[in-house]
């Protein structure tokens, strides 16, 4: 990578702007062929395109030529599946400029936005070409991904007689990759690394719902009435296949408990303290103790529930200090 | 008990390799080097191997090594599931099928590049298949953050420490003790680099109790056996180490790592479960072990399984480990390796390597008049034990 400025970067490659660059023919002219099967694979079925007797009666266009969908534009002069374009095409580079960003270190390329432009509906017979142009190149910019330019492209389709049917405007931001991934200094930004999501299985899917649904649910066997936590398909009293749940109060007190320092695993925030709690129902769960510091943590002590969405799809039973009894002194 | 796997199968053959940050070859390349480097040492060839066992979490394919050391066909392949809870079923499963004619010579292996490659205790995830019991088990844990094998041993340290007044200190003459040996094990992390007790105070906190001196290190590497039958023994060079029991353990409280559901957390109830037949089996008691190879992932259950076996009462380790019997010249030297917190983590068979030099004369840190070693698969999950014995 060069240590070219920005500044030089631009004084360099500003002269290949605004090149036009074309031909590019198409191999074949507008076919119902090709209509139908794009139609097809889109699942596009406006009547417009192929129906000829709906043609004749409800628009302007002929009765025995089928109409392109105007998002085919760019395919009747796109290359063909081995890389060549159509006869009599141009051969000069239109992407001079992002090869020239590629040698100053601006090797990542992302698409950034397609924006078109239709003109005119093509009908079958036509014969299209394109010119593309590069029209832009930004400043240099700090994104979230890293440090690049924004390219934007000028595409222009042309028919037969040379008029225009329909254009876009490509633009891609050519970056710099950075050797770590950015954010990775910030683990706990948000929609980067959630919490790892449970497993959701026929025997464990109805806890999480509740969950989900605004309860902590805790199985009960239909037969002997004994509770159990964490779920499992049979009772493991009386064998009994035959199961529903209570809700629990979430109410309990610490059996024991760990307050976690090292390694730091995101998205989690550090010391995070983790409990084993007896509930009042009779069985143990464990959660995240919030809210505590973590010398204040004693085994025994009461604890609550809070249920909280932690994050879209996920909600907790986490638990926090329970509040203490205030007893008025006379 | 003429009818139990009591003596009737000895190792007879070790093998490892250097053990390591970065190994840097493939777990099937030190499965190779370690079986290779066992038969060798047993005077064997790969062709006489009929059986083999390893864990289930070994990446290494029985096939694969067979071939590769020369071997012709397995009559015998067995693994062991749970982790490091693994680390005695094999001899289990090898002396059961030797004593019942099933084969007669059977290769325990466990390769791993559990320190260049996924660390355990990193948090990542071993598996996402919504199928993997491990990971439906883990469920109810890690959307807290709850997923590194410190944190969930500390729940168990935090009762220990509750219900019989150990403190940290107690955790650390564990670790003390064991980078002792460690220190003078030129095989060993820590040769050379033996730690105080206040060495252990000061280092950081890793899960509360737990800290960064009370976890072992984990470890690239290899280790390998062979046992056969005790009368093929008789015939090859090396000091048989018998195996006089061995025995595997689930009760119903284990759980994979995560034993949180029983009447207590402060023991261990697979060991609880397993001690009186170990012992019954081989037709001995604690007092006449002489070395004792522990489990030792983490120092705190290093207490329960002394007083599992028998060695003190229940809540009197911390006393036992105070008074220096588990220590260099105590009377039951543990892992004088240097264990997994000083040697290596090799999944506990490492300790068991130990073991047998212990029962041939041939430990850096040799131990005099050694006849019985007890040796524990890994604690937290379903495990097992075994007594070995000097042929």
């Amino acid at each position: 990578m060069s240590d070219s400025s920005a500044a030089d970067i631009l004084e360099r490659i500003k002269p290949l702007m605004h090149k036009r660059v074309g031909p590019y023919n198409s191999w074949n002219p507008v076919s119902r062929t090709q209509i139908w099967q794009w139609c097809s694979a889109m699942g596009d079925h406006n009547p417009l395109y192929l129906d000829d007797q709906y043609r004749a009666e409800h628009s302007e266009f002929s009765r025995d030529k089928a109409v392109a969908p105007p998002a085919m534009m760019q395919m009747w002069s796109m290359r063909d599946v081995n890389g060549n374009d159509g006869p009599g095409s141009t051969t000069d580079n239109l992407f001079e400029i992002l090869a020239a960003l590629e040698e100053e270190g601006y090797e990542g390329i992302m698409a950034v936005s397609y924006d078109q432009t239709f003109h005119r509906y093509l009908e079958e017979g036509d014969r299209a070409h394109h010119y593309s142009t590069i029209i832009n190149v930004s400043d240099l910019k700090t994104t979230g991904i890293g440090k690049g330019f924004f390219v934007t492209q000028l595409a222009e389709f042309m028919d037969q007689n040379d008029e225009l049917f329909a254009e876009a405007r490509i633009t891609y931001f050519k970056y710099q990759v950075p050797k770590k991934p950015a954010g990775a200094s910030k683990p706990s930004a948000p929609g980067k690394i959630n919490r790892i999501h449970p497993v959701e299985n026929h025997d464990h899917e109805h806890f999480w719902q509740g969950l989900r649904d605004g309860k902590l649910l805790i199985q009960k066997c239909d037969d002997c009435g004994e509770l159990r936590h964490p779920p499992q398909p049979m009772c493991e009293h009386c064998q009994s296949l035959n199961w529903s749940t209570i809700e629990s109060k979430g109410k309990g007190t610490v059996y024991t408990y760990t307050v976690m320092h090292y390694p730091e695993i995101p998205p989690f925030d550090y010391p995070n303290a983790i409990v084993l709690v007896d509930l009042e129902e009779g069985v143990r769960i464990v959660s995240q103790l919030i809210g505590t510091k973590p010398d204040d943590i004693k085994i025994g002590m009461p604890v609550e529930m809070k249920l909280t969405e932690v994050q879209e799809d996920m909600t907790l039973p986490l638990f926090h200090a329970a509040g203490p009894k205030i007893e008025e002194k006379p | 008990m003429s009818n139990t796997l009591s003596r009737k199968a000895a190792i007879v053959g070790i093998g490892a390799t250097e053990f390591s940050k970065d190994s840097g070859r493939s777990e099937m390349q030190l499965a190779c080097e370690a079986v290779k480097a066992a038969l060798d040492d047993a005077g064997l060839k790969g062709s006489d191997i009929d059986g083999m066992s390893s864990f289930s979490m070994d990446n290494n394919w029985e096939n694969e090594i067979l071939r590769q050391v020369g071997g012709k066909e397995l009559k015998f392949f067995s693994r062991t599931e749970f982790g490091g809870g693994a680390a005695c079923g094999p001899f289990v499963h090898a002396a059961t099928a030797i004593a019942s004619g099933l084969c007669d010579t059977v290769v325990i292996y466990r390769a791993l590049n559990e320190r260049s490659g996924l660390r355990f205790g990193s948090g990542q995830m071993m598996n996402n298949s919504p199928l993997d019991p491990n990971i439906i088990n883990f469920s109810h844990y890690f959307p807290y953050g709850f997923m590194t094998p410190a944190a969930w041993i500390a729940f168990s340290a935090r009762r220990y420490m509750h219900e019989y007044g150990a403190t940290s200190e107690d955790f650390g003459r564990v670790a003390v003790a064991m980078r002792d040996f460690a220190a003078t094990n030129p095989n060993a992390f820590f040769y050379e680099r033996p730690i105080t007790l206040e060495e252990h105070q000061a280092s950081r906190m890793i899960a509360d109790p737990l800290r960064l001196y009370d976890c072992c290190q984990e470890s690239d590497g290899a280790v390998a056996f062979v046992v056969t039958s005790v009368e093929r023994a008789k015939d090859l060079a090396n000091t048989p180490a018998v195996i006089a029991s061995a025995r595997q353990s689930i009760v119903k409280e284990s759980r994979m790592m995560t034993p949180f559901y029983g009447e207590t957390l402060s023991g261990i109830p697979e060991f609880d479960a397993c001690a009186g037949e170990v012992y019954s089996m081989a037709g001995l008691s604690p007092s006449d072990i002489d070395v004792a190879c522990l489990y030792d992932h983490f120092s705190p259950w290093v207490l329960p399984q002394l007083e599992a076996f028998g060695f003190c009462d229940r809540g009197e380790a911390k006393d036992f480990v105070k008074d220096g019997h588990i220590n260099r010249g105590g009377k039951l030297p543990v892992n004088p390796h240097g264990g997994q917190l000083g040697e290596a983590y090799i999944h506990g068979m490492n300790g068991i390597a130990e073991a047998v030099r212990q029962i041939r004369g041939s430990s850096v840190n040799q131990v005099e008049k050694v006849d019985h070693v007890l040796i524990t698969a890994g604690a937290g999950v379903p495990t097992g034990a075994a007594i070995l014995e000097r042929g």
